[in-house]
């Protein structure tokens, strides 16, 4: 038995989300006594064989430079014809904007399943449960599927990807046989903004609430997000207020996220904001209403000024990291 | 064009959601029904190619009788037409896409407009499901659309950190990410038209689901939160319990 893990990059380096599916393939692979296989698609993803210090026994890479740039059906494509060629039935992705796209269309190319944005795994009798959220994370499922193709998507940041062993894999080329025809459908490029960390990746966030009274304090959270070297994250009420960009939105309506610490000030703990970020490890809130439902959610709260707290907190943490 | 809007039935986003007695379902008693807020934005969308491009809206929706009022929410909004797809029993995500690809292989769809995701399975899959079994295009998380009297399609999606430009050409399958329009709220007219248009009812073909649910549990009910302290007075305190008790500085 075989599980093929579909390796995101960015501009050459392979993304986090991806290091952490490999790993958790890995743990799979040993209770069902299968190989992992990495596949890359793509010229431009630099060390490859490093996927082997995360359990990868071999990656396969389709080195087409006309896969650098993301197509839905081109991947699909390939990733059918590497699993064909390894004769893997299980494929694993990332719950990555990307994997989203693509996981559904390999799912039915495979003529398989799909179980999306896995938040934990076990074998059984030889057989995988996937567990997963449903209802905003009201609810818990765990799924089998009963199709012999298999393809998950798992959540980033919930499975560890640990540290590289330093151990190496073969990378093995190989020809999809692509045609113009499988880039139906393909990006023609992203813009990203430089030097920021995105919600849906970061280890840490620290998220602002209608507490925060105007984007002119923001600098009071991106102060604090400087020093934890976290990303900054809102509530859909400043969203909405056009304070700040969609993209920062934690929440039902905007992005789920699992960091392992997220710092919420002046949120008030709406269901709607729950739902996307009370997976974290560690939650701390700022509030100054002692009985606001975040610190029912929260593992440790100040009651208080988040323009009193937040200046401090800012600065213990300078003495802390700098001690 | 010929316009498709998927549409599910979900909890309304503040529903308490409890565990059926089968202990892999939802126990829905009590629970209020909504139209799927990212469909509304997929309703929106088709409306606008229509008033750009001319055609009509058919929405479609699968699930049980109780749906009729969601679709008849579409029509409020302006959907032209309707269609139930009826199942008795709970559909996996790939069978509620087999049952709507089956409907539109013989319908020559131009566009297909999702949501992003529903907010009761919170798949993020049926989009993507639908467009390989009819072999069309699709395009996910889309927060800008631009359709041309051609058939090209311009889409930007929303990716980590920014967004990233697809194009490709109809027939597509698109699915809405908050940002793509402003959905329009329906008024009396529209509410008064929505009772006379029709709704189309379809048995699907039998299906097996591919995905058994092995069970359904609520999540573990973490201890409320600790209160550290009162104001800045009680920031060392935090400092030292996030590095000493929670390891995560
Ligand atoms: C369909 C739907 C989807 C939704 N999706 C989302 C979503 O994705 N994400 C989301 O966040 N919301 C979402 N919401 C909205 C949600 O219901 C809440 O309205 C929103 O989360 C409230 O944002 P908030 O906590 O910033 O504001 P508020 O609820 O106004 O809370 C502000 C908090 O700040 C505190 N405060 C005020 N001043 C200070 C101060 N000086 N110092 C410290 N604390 C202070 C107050 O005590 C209060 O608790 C959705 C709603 C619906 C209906
Ligand atoms: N039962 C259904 N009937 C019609 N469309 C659906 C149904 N379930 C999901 N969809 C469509 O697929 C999108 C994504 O759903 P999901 O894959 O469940 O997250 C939804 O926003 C709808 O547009």
């Amino acid at each position: 038995m075989n599980i093929l893990v579909f390796v995101e990059h960015r501009d050459g380096a392979i993304k986090k989300a991806s290091l952490e599916a490999v790993k958790a393939a890995a743990g799979i692979a040993s209770g069902m006594n299968a190989t992992v296989t990495a596949a890359v698609l793509g010229a431009a993803v630099g060390a490859p064989e490093s996927l082997g210090g995360y359990g990868a026994n071999k990656v396969v890479q389709v080195a087409d430079a006309r896969l650098d740039l993301y197509s839905s059906t081109a991947a699909t494509a390939a990733l059918a014809a590497v699993a064909a060629r390894e004769a893997a039935d299980i494929v694993f992705l990332s719950a990555t904007a990307m994997g989203k796209d693509l996981a559904p269309r390999l799912a039915v190319r495979l003529d398989g399943a799909l179980v999306p944005d896995v938040t934990a795994l076990q074998v059984e009798n030889g057989a995988i449960l996937a567990t997963r959220p449903v209802y905003a994370g009201k609810a818990l499922e765990k799924v089998q599927i009963m199709t012999a193709a298999q393809v998950y998507s798992l959540r980033p940041n919930v499975f560890s990807a640990g540290a590289a062993s330093g151990d190496v894999c073969p990378v093995e080329q190989f020809d999809a046989g692509l045609t113009d025809a499988s880039f139906a459908v393909k990006s023609t490029g992203t813009t990203i903004a430089s030097g920021k960390l995105d919600v849906a990746e970061a280890a840490m966030i620290v998220s602002g609430g209608r507490g925060m009274q105007g984007p002119e304090h923001w600098p009071l959270i991106e102060n604090l997000a400087s020093v934890l070297h976290a990303a900054t994250g809102a509530s859909r009420a400043v969203v909405d207020a056009g304070w700040r960009p969609h993209a920062e939105q934690v929440g039902q309506t905007g992005k789920t996220v699992s960091p392992t610490l997220y710092v919420a000030c002046g949120i008030s703990g709406a269901v709607q904001h729950l739902a996307g970020m009370s997976s974290s490890k560690v939650i701390v809130a700022i509030n100054k209403d002692k009985d606001a439902p975040i610190f029912q959610t929260a593992d440790y709260g100040i009651v208080g000024d988040v323009f009193e707290v937040l200046p401090a907190f800012t600065d213990a943490l300078k003495q802390h990291m700098g001690s | 064009m010929n316009i498709f809007v998927c549409i599910s039935h979900v909890p309304d986003t503040t529903a308490r959601i409890l565990v059926g007695g089968d202990g892999k379902s939802i126990d829905p008693s009590g629970v209020t029904f909504i139209l799927n807020p990212y469909d509304e934005f997929g309703v929106e969308a088709g409306l606008l190619l229509k008033e750009a491009h001319g055609g009509d809206v058919t929405v479609v929706c699968v699930g049980g009788d109780e749906v009729k009022e969601t679709i008849r929410k579409a029509f409020a909004m302006g959907a032209d037409k309707g269609i139930h797809i009826k199942t008795a029993s709970a559909r996996d995500s790939f069978g509620v896409a087999r049952a709507i690809a089956d409907v539109l292989k013989d319908r020559s769809a131009d566009a297909v407009f999702c949501g992003r995701q529903s907010i009761d399975y919170d798949g993020w899959q049926v989009p993507g499901l639908i467009a390989e079994m009819l072999g069309i295009s699709s395009v996910t998380a889309v927060s800008s659309l631009t359709i041309d009297a051609g058939g090209a399609v311009t889409a930007e999606r929303d990716i980590e950190g920014g967004k990233e430009t697809i194009v490709t050409a109809l027939p597509a399958v698109i699915a809405a990410q908050k940002g793509l329009n402003n959905p329009r709220y329906p008024k009396l007219q529209g509410i008064m038209a929505a009772k006379k248009k029709p709704i189309e009812e379809i048995e699907p073909a039998p299906f097996e689901n591919r995905v058994r649910v092995v069970e359904m549990t609520k999540p573990p009910i973490k201890a409320a939160g600790r209160i550290v302290g009162q104001g800045a007075d009680a920031v060392p305190e935090l400092v030292k319990l996030l590095h000493e008790e929670a390891k995560v500085i």
